[in-house]
């Protein structure tokens, strides 16, 4: 890893998970919130990678893996019922899906 | 021998009755109960003629009870001669009391639910003379006050009846506590609790923990058995029917106080403060409850008190070191005062229920067999030679002669005043004019021909039966002569009763109102039982009802207990009511409090880690 020190990986991470962050809190269309999702899993999973290229250890690449399947089947089934509730409501604002109560 | 059949015919009886006896009819239920009952009695004679003379115990040993460390207690059944007796006394005048009381309950409700515990009553009682420790002892000890309780209250729609049930099962308890305590030394002392291990042991044993554990027994004795200061629930036990007071409050329950006392001999012996207190309360008892009985107008009353004054000789006797005259005792009393309840029984069934000596009166002639039955008693009990009171007594007060001569007189005096109060009832009844408004009717045969059995047996079962003889294996008779001198003077004493009855309330009737007149406030005393029941009333059960009420259940149960519960409640309840504004539904509010919580998360660790 010459040239490029650990710390800019971790920090490329850490600016991913924010933006995330800040996008899953800030927007309102549930597709824009589900893809802010993705954003922060695959900011985690940099650091998982950087880690175990950094510590020469395997585990945080097999980690990394685990959250790929994770996040391939959180979006089929988060994908499809995103499709049901737009069906059932005819709008993708997350703000109007707030029926819990009552 | 098979001894487990006695004690398991009445529980058989008690079980078929009280399953089946509320769909069965009366002659069925009459079969079961007395049917048991006669069995028991049975098998009691064929097994005592079968061990032959009894000099040592017959010991049957059928399963390990409890096992605890080095503490064994089997489930034992013994019979020496002391049980051979009771179980005769009891299994007898049980059988007899049984018969009388087909008659007597003929038109009572719950007839079934009577017979039943009846047969329980049995089986608890011969359980407790059969036991060959002192925890079969105690579980027939317990379950014959369960029965005095069940029995006391059985018209349970009368308030005057379920409170004398529960005074006689509450005041017991605290005779049983001191039994418990006795119970509990005897294993620290003895390592075990059977007769056959604990009595030889005896001589070995201080003289402190043998006084200790004599005096728990003691208070155990009492309660059981009425004595001061915890006879106040057998006068009010006779809130049960008749042959209740007969069989349980007079013949064969309260006697088991004296049993116990008696089996422990060897114990006593050891413990001559505790045989000192035995006497005294015995004397002390016999004297007090005697002074009441002089005044009572109840005619079950005044066989109440006559009872606890009777047990009071049994003890005396015991206390002096006779405790086979104290048995001997136990048996003429068990006929002659079973017959004067099953006689007072007669005369109140003549009468519809009428209990009262003033609404009484010249019923000799309408009810004679009851009249001549119940003479029978009272000359029994009066003390007149040769009946079987007369040498029972004697005995005892020879033995109160020999260990303490005031204790002698105060019996002679007691004598004196049972001849009179049992004659001033008899006369009342059955002397005079009828002052009474009923039809009195003789009681049908099934009634009076018990009564005439017991009347054979009050007049010659003191000659017949030589108690003392008897037990003269286990208690060795005294050696000092009989004087003429001593037992011609309590005989006096009670033929002066029976004249001073005979002036007072047959001959010159107004007598009686005009020495009240004369000592108003001493028989305004006497009349009111020495205001004991009020004074304990207000010393204990006052102070425990209200301090009950007020502290326990106002303070503590209302408040804390309550309030803790209530509290917690309402604390949960309020939490969730500030964290219900949480779960609004928007999931960016879920998403920015999961976020906050992350940074705060953060934020603590970083701190932690930074402390580190």
């Amino acid at each position: 890893m010459t040239g490029v020190p650990i710390s800019w990986y971790l920090i490329l991470s850490a600016v991913l998970f924010s933006l995330g962050v800040a996008g899953f809190l800030f927007r309102r269309n549930i597709i824009t919130v589900f893809m802010c999702i993705e954003l922060m899993l695959n900011g985690v999973n940099l650091s998982f990678i950087t880690f175990s290229y950094h510590l020469k250890h395997v585990n945080g690449q097999i980690y990394s893996f685990f959250v790929m399947v994770v996040a391939a089947a959180e979006a089929a089934v988060g994908l499809a019922i995103i499709l049901t509730v737009y069906k059932s409501r005819g709008t993708l604002n997350i703000d109007d899906v707030s029926s819990m109560k009552n | 021998m098979q001894l487990w059949l006695i004690p398991v015919f009445p529980l058989a009886g008690f079980l078929l009755n009280g399953i089946f006896g509320r769909r069965a009819s009366k002659a069925f239920i009459n079969t079961i109960a007395i049917g048991s009952v006669l069995l028991s009695f049975a098998w009691v004679l064929k097994t005592l003629l079968g061990l032959g003379d009894l000099t040592t115990p017959h010991i049957e040993r059928y399963f390990t009870w409890i096992q605890s460390g080095s503490l064994h207690i089997g489930f034992d059944l013994a019979v020496d001669r002391l049980t051979a007796v009771m179980l005769l006394v009891v299994t007898g005048i049980g059988s007899i009391i049984h018969i009388y009381a087909i008659g007597y309950m003929a038109h009572e409700g719950g007839y079934y639910r009577f017979f039943s515990y009846m047969n329980l009553f049995m089986f608890f009682m011969l359980t407790l003379v059969l036991g060959a420790n002192y925890l079969i002892l105690f579980v027939g000890w317990e379950g014959v006050g369960l029965c005095s309780y069940l029995l006391i209250g059985f018209y349970f729609t009368k308030k005057f009846a379920t409170d004398a049930g529960n005074k006689a099962f509450i005041v017991n308890r605290i005779g049983d506590f001191g039994f418990s305590l006795a119970m509990f030394l005897i294993v620290v002392q003895f390592g075990s609790l059977d007769f056959g291990t604990v009595f030889p042991a005896v001589p070995g044993k201080s003289e402190a923990a043998l006084t200790t554990i004599a005096f728990l027994l003691l208070v155990g004795a009492c309660g059981k058995s009425a004595q001061l200061p915890l006879y106040v629930w057998l006068p009010d036990a006779m809130a049960g029917p008749t042959p209740v007071s007969a069989l349980i409050h007079a013949a064969t329950m309260v006697t088991a106080g004296v049993y116990m006392v008696a089996r422990s001999a060897a114990i006593y012996t050891h413990a001559p403060a505790a045989m000192e207190a035995v006497a005294i309360i015995g004397v002390a008892t016999a004297f007090f409850a005697a002074t009441i009985g002089l005044a009572q107008n109840d005619i079950k009353k005044v066989f109440a008190y006559s009872t606890v004054s009777q047990l009071g000789y049994m003890f005396l006797g015991a206390g002096c070191g006779a405790f086979s005259a104290g048995i001997y005792h136990l048996v003429t009393h068990a006929f002659f005062k079973a017959l004067l309840f099953l006689g007072a029984g007669s005369v109140i069934h003549a009468l519809g229920g009428e209990q009262d000596l003033r609404n009484m009166g010249g019923l000799r002639h309408k009810i004679p067999w009851t009249f001549w039955t119940m003479m029978c008693a009272g000359v029994a009990i009066a003390g007149v030679p040769p009946f079987a009171g007369f040498y029972s007594k004697d005995e005892i007060l020879m033995a109160a002669n020999h260990h303490a001569p005031w204790m002698y007189w105060v019996g002679v005096i007691t004598a004196g005043m049972t001849a009179f109060y049992v004659f001033r009832a008899m006369f009342l009844a059955f002397f005079g004019k009828y002052r009474g408004e009923a039809h009195p009717h003789e009681s049908p045969a099934v009634m009076t021909l018990p009564l005439a059995a017991l009347a054979l047996l009050s007049l010659g079962g003191g000659y017949i039966f030589k108690v003392p003889e008897f037990l003269a294996p286990l208690f060795p008779l005294a050696e000092e002569g009989h004087d003429l001198g001593p037992v011609l003077i309590s005989v006096a004493a009670g033929l002066l009763g029976i004249g001073l009855a005979y002036l007072f309330y047959v001959a010159r009737p107004e007598l009686p109102d005009a020495l009240v007149a004369r000592i108003g406030g001493l028989y305004q005393l006497v009349y009111n039982k020495y205001f004991v029941d009020e004074v304990y009333g207000a010393v204990v059960v006052n102070p425990v009802v209200s301090g009950s009420r007020e502290v326990l259940w106002k303070g503590v149960d209302v408040a804390v207990i309550d309030g803790a519960v209530n509290g917690v409640g309402s604390s949960a309840r309020g939490i969730g009511g500030v964290l219900k504004l949480l779960q609004s539904g928007y999931i960016r509010s879920y998403a920015l409090w999961v976020a906050l919580g992350s940074v705060l998360l953060l934020i603590v660790m970083g701190v932690a880690g930074g402390l580190r």
